[in-house]
């Protein structure tokens, strides 16, 4: 009996550790794969050099467009995102009547669940070609056009994580402001958002994350070719780049992909460690 | 703040609620540009032909029934395989571990799972199901892809339920004589069903809407398989095949298909998961 349940206590552990052992394996996938490139190309070429060219006869490999663009377009998305968003959860989780807040809880939450291909072809079939009327362009793919998708596919969970972090605002905060005759909008915006605020930065960087890994929308929106970062120029991200030539790379090219992979995957730890630092404080901060 | 503000303070109150109320109708608007434009550009090209048939040249149709069972293929056997490793490790963490760091370590590296973008799963599925574990671009390593991808929702939404499980049912069992397998078995577990349910509908979301992951791993292959056959042969999902029809192919009336049929799918899952929660939330009161 006794040497059973040390069986079954020892397959839940294992099962627990799981998760750890799928990070690891991850990790460890993209240093061994991701290194031998860069070691080759050289790592200030690699990350500062402005040129792609892998297929070319003297190939060369410069990811600096690639990280520009990437930073670019998460920083657009947020910059137009995060207002939005933060605004519609500052009207959820305060103003709207109950009625209201739960089709619109919906509709947030529809928007989140809506695939990113979806997001991606309406963003081909509206997006593009509007954006090369509006701006006179010879083709509307480009660095603004992955920027609005980016926006619109980041905006449900900017509402829904700032949502929370509001609705957690204890009551006696707003009582006490409302009691001292502030209005109940500045109310919401003096006291129950600064009451929020690590809530609502725990929502930016989670955006912040989204952005920077989204790749099959922005891949149909933005062009795809290496050129350096500018708003009305078809574009290359960190995340399209890999994909882009995955399926008929090959030597260095493939392992350049890899480096591609690596750096993002870079990016994102950055990101997560962010993410874990705001979540914990806020926790303590409830406490 | 002073009485000679009164205009600006007005001015504040208004214009902030305004700018609140402008952002809220933004979103409800987008959201339902998104479902009408979808249905009405997807659902006038909807046909049982189209539905119930696949792809061939000679004839020049297009069906994407083939799809749809890759997608119905790798929804289950990712299930099959993340339910029990996820289950798991929520009990794991709530029933058996001592240890805080451990437990910290654990949730950390699930919060990084989450992190992740898809095409990095992507590429190291590739890697590793396909070409280390010798499994070929195929629905299985799609599958086994999804299952490190889904492993940390299941686990959560687990976890969540099982916490709420009275401590006291626990110790009642535990002095009933029951041993700590059993006491899980029959008392834990059955009391977390609600949470087991919610992860698998979030997953079944999940799977559905991904695309990157599943491009180098399974393949965007339209034959028409049986299961086991499917499972050891490439093929492309519905949002696969949807990226594939609009941008590698400029079939945009089957893109739009297949989208309106993905759009279906997403209020029939958000709908399920609103009504699941509903129902074992009034059970739970009782």
């Amino acid at each position: 009996m006794k040497g059973k349940e040390r069986i079954i206590g020892g397959i839940f552990l294992i099962l627990g550790l799981i998760t750890v052992g799928f990070v690891l394996l991850i990790t460890v996938y993209l240093i061994i794969s991701g290194i031998p490139a860069i070691r080759q190309i050289g790592l200030i070429q690699f990350l500062f050099g402005k040129t792609w060219a892998s297929t070319a006869a003297t190939p060369s490999f410069g990811i600096l467009p690639f990280i520009l663009t990437s930073v670019y377009g998460t920083a657009g998305a947020i910059l137009i995102g995060v207002p939005i968003g933060f605004l519609t959860a500052v009207y959820l989780a305060k103003m709207a009547p109950a009625k209201v807040r739960s089709v619109m809880e919906a509709a947030v939450s529809l928007l989140a669940g809506i695939p990113s291909v979806v997001y991606g072809l309406v963003g081909m079939l509206i997006l593009v070609p509007a954006i090369r009327s509006v701006f006179h362009l010879s083709d509307g793919s480009s660095l603004l056009a992955a920027i609005i998708v980016l926006a619109i596919m980041i905006l449900p969970s900017i509402v829904k994580v700032s949502m929370t972090a509001l609705s957690a605002v204890p009551r006696e905060y707003e009582d006490a402001s409302l009691a001292l005759g502030a209005t109940a909008t500045e109310t919401y915006f003096r006291v129950s958002v600064p009451a929020a605020k690590s809530g609502i930065a725990t929502a930016v960087v989670l955006g912040v994350g989204r952005a920077i890994g989204e790749a099959m929308a922005v891949m149909m929106v933005s062009g795809n070719a290496p050129n350096m970062p500018s708003l009305f120029q078809s574009v290359r991200f960190l995340t399209t780049a890999v994909a882009s030539e995955m399926s008929y790379s090959a030597g260095l090219q493939r392992q350049a992909l890899f480096s591609i992979a690596l750096v993002l995957f870079l990016f994102i730890m950055l990101i997560n460690a962010a993410l874990h630092f705001f979540l914990k404080r806020d926790k303590e901060g409830v406490a | 703040m002073k009485k000679s503000s009164g205009t600006l303070r007005r001015l504040y109150n208004g214009g902030m609620k305004a700018l609140c109320v402008a952002a809220a109708v933004c979103t409800a608007a987008l959201a339902a540009f998104m479902v009408i434009y979808v249905l009405a550009k997807g659902l006038p090209h909807i046909s049982w032909e189209f539905l119930s048939g696949s792809p061939s040249y000679l004839s020049e149709k297009i069906g994407i029934l083939p799809d749809i069972l890759n997608t119905l293929y790798i929804v289950l056997a990712t299930l099959l395989i993340v339910l029990p490793l996820g289950v798991g490790a929520a009990v794991y963490l709530t029933e058996y571990a001592k240890s805080k760091r451990l437990v910290a370590a654990i949730e950390y590296a699930a919060e990084t799972l989450s992190g992740i973008p898809s095409i990095i799963y992507g590429l190291v599925g590739m890697l590793f199901f396909c070409q280390f574990l010798n499994m070929k671009t195929s629905l299985l390593a799609g599958a086994l892809t999804l299952v490190i991808m889904n492993l940390p929702t299941v686990m959560r939404t687990t976890q969540e339920s099982l916490k709420t499980v009275p401590q006291s049912y626990r110790e009642g069992a535990f002095g009933l004589g029951a041993g700590k397998w059993r006491v899980i078995r029959t008392v834990v577990l059955p009391d977390c069903v609600d949470g087991i349910i919610t992860g698998c509908i979030l997953s079944v979301g999940r799977i559905l809407g991904e695309s990157a992951a599943l491009l180098f791993t399974a393949g965007f292959a339209h034959t028409l398989n049986g299961v086991f056959e499917g499972l050891n042969s490439a093929g492309a999902t519905l949002t696969v095949a949807l990226y594939v029809y609009a941008k590698e192919e400029g079939e945009f009336e089957v893109a739009f298909a297949i989208a309106a049929i993905l759009m279906l799918l997403t209020l029939l899952i958000n709908a399920l998961t609103t009504l699941v929660g509903r129902y074992f939330e009034r059970r739970k009161r009782t």
